[in-house]
C-alpha cells in the first residue's frame, strides 16, 4: 500500500514537470501554427508512455539505487574508512578507492542516463548510422568518469575550481580546431546532456561526503563543482573519439 | 526491455563490487533493491518507447511547421518559451537554488532570514530560466543563419572566464554546476528534435552539423548569468 501511494507521489511530481512543457507545445500548436497535429493519438500515447516511464524510473531509483549509492559514497568518504580517524589529514593517494568509485559511478550512471540515450538515438538517425549509439554513449561515459574522478581529486587537494575549468576550456578550443567539423555541435551538446536524473544525485552525495569529511574543506563551498567537471570532459572525449575514428579510417584507406 | 537491462547492468555491477568487496558489507534490503531495479528497467523501457512515438515526432513536426510558416518572431517566441518554461519548474534547479541561498547566507551576502534566502533562491531560478530561454533563442538563430557553432561557444567560454574574475568566490562553484543541471530528461529530447527538425527543413543546413548544439548553449549561458546575479547582488 505504501508502495502504491509512494508511486502516486512520483507520478504526480512527474506530471508537474511535464505539464508546462505540454502546455507550451500544444498552446503554440493550436494558437500559432493552427494546424492539426498529425498522428495526434499516437503522440498522446507517447506522452503517456514518457510520463509513466519517468515515474517508474524515478521511483525505482529512489527506492533502490539512490539510498545504496549515497550510503556507499558516505562510507567511502568516512574518516574510519580513509584512515583519518586519528586526526591526520592523509595524502591524496589515501583516497584511491574514492577515485575508483568516482570513475565507476560516473561511467555507469552515464550509460543509464535517459537523455543521453535520446541524443544518441537521434545522432545515429541523422548521421545515417555513421555515429554508433554505443560508441557515442561510451565516449561520453568515459568523459564523465574521468571528469568526476578529477573533480574528486580537486576536492581532496582543495585546489581552486576555476583553474581546472579554464584549462579544460583551452583544451576544448584546441581540439575544436583539429576535430572533424561534423561532430563539433554534437560534442558540445554531450556536455550538457550527461548530467541529469541518474548522475546528479549520486555525484552530489559523493561531493558532499568528501567535502564534509576532509579536514579544512567546507561542504558548502567545496562540495560543488563535480557536475561542472562532468559536463566539461565529455566534450573532450567525444571529440577525441571522432578524431580517433577519423584517424583509423584514414589509416585503413592508406594501407589498402 | 533487454536493452534497458543492459543499460542498467553497469550500475548494478559497480554497486555490488564496492559494497561486497571494498566495503565488505551485506546489501541491506535486498528485496527492495530488486523491486526498485525492476521498476527502473520498466520505466526506462516505457520512456524510450514514448520518446520515439511521442516526443521526437512532435518536436520535429513543430519545427517543420514553424519553418514552413516562415515567421521568425513566433519561432523565436516558441524557442524562448520552451527554454524558460522547462527550466523554471526543473526540480534539480530548485534544489541547487536552495543550496546556493544557503551558501550566500553563510558567506554574509544576504541575511540569514528565511525570507531573504527564499527571495534569493527565486531570483536565481528566474535568472537561470531566462538564460536558458535566451540560449535556445540564440541557438535557433544560429541554425537559421548557419553560423558555425564553435565561434559562439568559444565566445561564451571567454564570457565565463571574464565573469569568474569578477564574481564572488562563493558563487563560482554553484554557477559552474548550474550549467549542467538545467537540461532535464524531457527537455533534452524535445530540444534536440526541434534543432534537428529545423536544420533538416531549412535548405543548405545539415542536420548533423547544424541541428545539434542547442543543449550546448543551454548549459553555457546559465554559468554567465548566475555569476552576473552574484555580482549584482
Amino acid at each position: 500500500m505504501s508502495l502504491l501511494s509512494h508511486f502516486l507521489t512520483s507520478l504526480l511530481s512527474t506530471l508537474r514537470d511535464v505539464l508546462p512543457i505540454a502546455i507550451i507545445l500544444f498552446g503554440f500548436q493550436l494558437a500559432i501554427l493552427r494546424k492539426r497535429i498529425p498522428n495526434l493519438r499516437q503522440i498522446l500515447i507517447g506522452f503517456v508512455f514518457v510520463l509513466l516511464g519517468l515515474a517508474f524510473f524515478l521511483e525505482g531509483l529512489e527506492q533502490a539505487l539512490f539510498p545504496l549509492g549515497k550510503l556507499m559514497a558516505e562510507q567511502l568518504t568516512a574518516p574510519e574508512f580513509l584512515g583519518l580517524a586519528g586526526g591526520g589529514k592523509g595524502e591524496w593517494a589515501h583516497y584511491f578507492w574514492v577515485y575508483v568509485f568516482a570513475f565507476a559511478i560516473g561511467f555507469s550512471t552515464t550509460i543509464a542516463e535517459p537523455s543521453l540515450i535520446a541524443v544518441a538515438i537521434k545522432a545515429n538517425q541523422v548521421s545515417a548510422g555513421a555515429i554508433g549509439t554505443w560508441g557515442l554513449r561510451i565516449a561520453v561515459a568515459i568523459g564523465v568518469a574521468v571528469g568526476i574522478s578529477l573533480g574528486a581529486y580537486r576536492i581532496v587537494t582543495g585546489t581552486p575550481l576555476h583553474y581546472y575549468i579554464i584549462i579544460g576550456y583551452i583544451l576544448v578550443v584546441i581540439q575544436t580546431v583539429f576535430c572533424p567539423k561534423t561532430i563539433i555541435a554534437l560534442a558540445y551538446d554531450s556536455g550538457g546532456v550527461t548530467t541529469s536524473t541518474v548522475t546528479v544525485p549520486l555525484v552530489a552525495a559523493l561531493g558532499l561526503g568528501l567535502a564534509s569529511n576532509i579536514p579544512g574543506r567546507n561542504p558548502l563551498l567545496d562540495g560543488f563543482g563535480l557536475i561542472a567537471f562532468a559536463s566539461l570532459f565529455p566534450i573532450m572525449s567525444v571529440m577525441g573519439y571522432a578524431q580517433l575514428s577519423e584517424w583509423r579510417a584514414q589509416r585503413d584507406k592508406r594501407s589498402r | 526491455m533487454l536493452e534497458s537491462v543492459r543499460d542498467l547492468l553497469p550500475i548494478i555491477a559497480v554497486i555490488a563490487f564496492f559494497q561486497l568487496l571494498i566495503l565488505r558489507q551485506p546489501i541491506p534490503d535486498l528485496s527492495g533493491l530488486l523491486i526498485g531495479t525492476l521498476l527502473v528497467i520498466l520505466g526506462l523501457t516505457l520512456f524510450i518507447h514514448g520518446l520515439k512515438v511521442g516526443l521526437f515526432p512532435i518536436g520535429e513536426s513543430m519545427a517543420h511547421d514553424f519553418a514552413r510558416k516562415g515567421s521568425l518572431f513566433w519561432l523565436l517566441a516558441f524557442a524562448f518559451a520552451l527554454g524558460f518554461g522547462t527550466t523554471i519548474a526543473e526540480p534539480a534547479l530548485i534544489a541547487v537554488a536552495d543550496e546556493a541561498a544557503k551558501v550566500a547566507a553563510t558567506g554574509g551576502m544576504i541575511d540569514e532570514s528565511e525570507e531573504a534566502k527564499q527571495s534569493y533562491a527565486n531570483g536565481l531560478r528566474m535568472t537561470v530560466a531566462l538564460s536558458v530561454g535566451l540560449a535556445i533563442v540564440i541557438g535557433v538563430l544560429r541554425i537559421i543563419k548557419g553560423w558555425p557553432i564553435q565561434y559562439l561557444i568559444i565566445g561564451g567560454y571567454i564570457g565565463v572566464v571574464i565573469m569568474t574574475f569578477f564574481a564572488p568566490p562563493e558563487i563560482i562553484g554553484i554557477a559552474y554546476d548550474s550549467g549542467g543541471v538545467t537540461t532535464s530528461t524531457i527537455t533534452v529530447p524535445l530540444v534536440t528534435a526541434l534543432g534537428v527538425g529545423l536544420a533538416s527543413s531549412i535548405q543548405g543546413r545539415n542536420p548533423l552539423t547544424d541541428g545539434f548544439g542547442l543543449i550546448a548553449f543551454a548549459s553555457l549561458t546559465p554559468m554567465i548569468f548566475v555569476m552576473g546575479y552574484g555580482i549584482i547582488l
